[in-house]
């Protein structure tokens, strides 16, 4: 097919034969993780700048507001300034704190994260681990990430945070069901959780398309969860500001609050990610069958760039969600899950396995 | 050493050193947190073996569930300032008698055993195996025991939510 000419098995597997030709295996395998690691980390940092930049931009677009346009041609430098700030500040932390556990909470929350980034197909050949179980890995290495936030809540020794913690771990262990069971759909749908073969699945058209209304129905299903996973508003109970400052992170300061500040919205990364490969086909060009012309056309597009349209996408929505529905109550956030999203939830995956049976997918 | 050995060796230390600091700190968020260094870790193990499913498991259920379960209810009972008190002595002796008792029983029976010799890289146990295992009825088939782990489940969750419901006075 005309897109793996941007393949980069072979690019990488030409770096990874060098490495192990110059120096013995071991050390060649040190190397070799170091340099993956350095690669995400930097990726890592870029994606956080330029998302805050994201929804500062959305967030007044919507407002009807400029957003940040003083450091930088459209205010582009304006949170590298905001970074730089935040490094400098001093750490100020509570009496009586647990300083063990307040300490390693932001670590816990961006580790996990940076666990889950690592199974992303970016583009043909490039990821780092391909697990035959890739989306169950992705969900269980997220589902630790709640374990930070209440950490940072308990030993922060304060009552908002105490508040915060708690209404935030209800809410993602209640939520984690319904973004597990709207994957399962799709997992009925692909007969397989490995993320390489997911996204060839979608060869001759996206999920979305191929399992048209269930997959419509868990898609939307997914965003909404997801959503409410990542602690964002709507559902940015959590944090929700006008009755709690700031919810479980009100305590940190500087660079620790950094920290959780880049997790947020690394995990909406990760979640928007999911979302496009899982659903809009990851790095897979938008194929049509037989419109050879168009297909030919869309595979000179290089599948990083498709990666980064749908994911950019996806993020557009959860961003417009964010800055366009007013804050939900707790009881209600609950009744919206238990009740509605997960019976929906459940419904379709049968909905979805009578469609694969009967084989009226495309 | 090979890189296999020291991630081994590694894995092993921080289970060894993280399973002694839960039962020996004073304060129950820390032990639990430990609990779950110790969990991880474990899954890590797990990993190695190429048991990438039961690792994710691992990571979901006891990581993701179970610790959070328990430092959930922990953050509803106790105080920040709470550090357990230090058990009598002779707790103390009698605990240390039926862990040692307890570690001698495992460590006679792992010398005893002929663990068979298996190739370094095992191959790697995939979703579907585990999948049709699960649910066929022949010889080597879970169905009945899934069945009945069903019917468990759905009786406490039964369980659970009569005690949870509002009593009508």
């Amino acid at each position: 097919m005309g897109y793996s000419r941007y393949d980069f098995t072979p690019l990488l597997h030409s770096i990874d034969q060098w490495l192990y030709s110059v120096m013995s295996p071991a050390w060649a395998l040190i190397v070799e993780l170091t340099l993956i690691g350095l690669a995400f980390l930097i990726f890592y940092a870029l994606v956080g700048l330029f998302l805050v930049y994201a929804e500062r931009k959305v967030c007044g677009f919507i407002q009807n507001r400029v957003g940040p346009n003083r450091v930088g041609k459209y205010g582009i430098f304006q949170t590298i300034a905001d970074f730089i700030k935040l490094l400098m500040k001093e750490l100020i932390g509570t009496k009586d704190a647990d300083k063990l556990l307040y300490n390693i909470a932001p670590y816990i929350v961006i580790i996990c994260s940076f666990m889950a980034i690592g199974a992303i197909p970016f583009a043909q050949g490039l990821l780092a681990i391909d697990f035959d179980i890739g989306i169950l890995y992705i969900i269980s290495v997220s589902s630790l990430s709640v374990i930070g936030v209440l950490l940072a809540g308990w030993s922060s020794n304060s009552k908002y945070p105490l508040i915060g913690a708690m209404r935030s771990g209800a809410q993602i262990i209640s939520y984690e069901l319904s973004v597990g069971l709207s994957l399962l759909t799709i997992i009925v749908l692909a007969g397989t959780m490995q993320f390489s073969k997911i996204v060839m699945a979608q060869e001759n058209g996206w999920f979305i398309f191929k399992g048209h209304i269930p997959a419509i129905i868990a898609f939307i299903l997914y965003v909404i969860a997801s959503t409410a996973e990542t602690n964002r508003g709507p559902f940015d109970l959590a944090e929700a500001e006008s009755e709690l400052t700031a919810g479980y992170h009100t305590e940190y300061s500087g660079i620790k609050f950094a920290f959780f500040y880049l997790a947020e919205y690394m995990n909406m990364f990760i979640v928007a990610s999911i979302a496009a490969t899982v659903f809009l086909g990851g790095w897979m060009p938008l194929h049509i069958p037989a419109w050879n012309g168009f297909n030919v056309v869309m595979d000179y597009i290089p599948p990083v760039i498709w990666y980064f349209m749908k994911t950019a996408f996806v993020i557009y929505i959860i961003m417009l969600f964010k800055w366009t529905f007013p804050r939900l109550r707790i009881d209600h956030l609950l009744t919206l899950e238990w009740k509605y999203l997960l019976p929906i939830n459940l419904v379709n995956i049968l909905f979805m396995a009578l469609i694969v049976l009967l084989g009226w997918h495309f | 050493m090979t890189n296999y050995q020291f991630m081994f060796f590694l894995l092993s230390a921080i289970i060894i050193i993280f399973s002694i600091l839960t039962v020996t700190t004073r304060r129950i968020l820390r032990a639990a947190t430990f609990l779950l260094f110790v969990l991880v870790a474990t899954a890590g193990l797990y990993f190695m073996l190429r048991f990438n499913f039961l690792a994710a498991i691992q990571l979901t259920l006891y990581a993701g569930g179970i610790v959070v379960l328990i430092i959930f209810s922990v953050l509803l009972t106790s105080h920040i300032s709470q550090k357990l008190e230090k058990a009598s002595i002779s707790k103390r002796i009698l605990a240390a008698i039926a862990a040692i008792a307890g570690a001698v029983l495992c460590i006679i029976t792992i010398l005893a055993t002929e663990f068979p010799t298996v190739t370094p890289n095992p191959p790697e146990t995939d979703i579907h195996t585990i999948g049709q295992a699960l649910l066929s009825t022949d010889k080597f088939g879970y169905s009945l025991p899934f069945e009945v782990i069903s019917i468990l489940l759905l009786a406490a969750m039964i369980g659970s939510i009569i005690i949870a419901k509002k009593r009508k006075d």
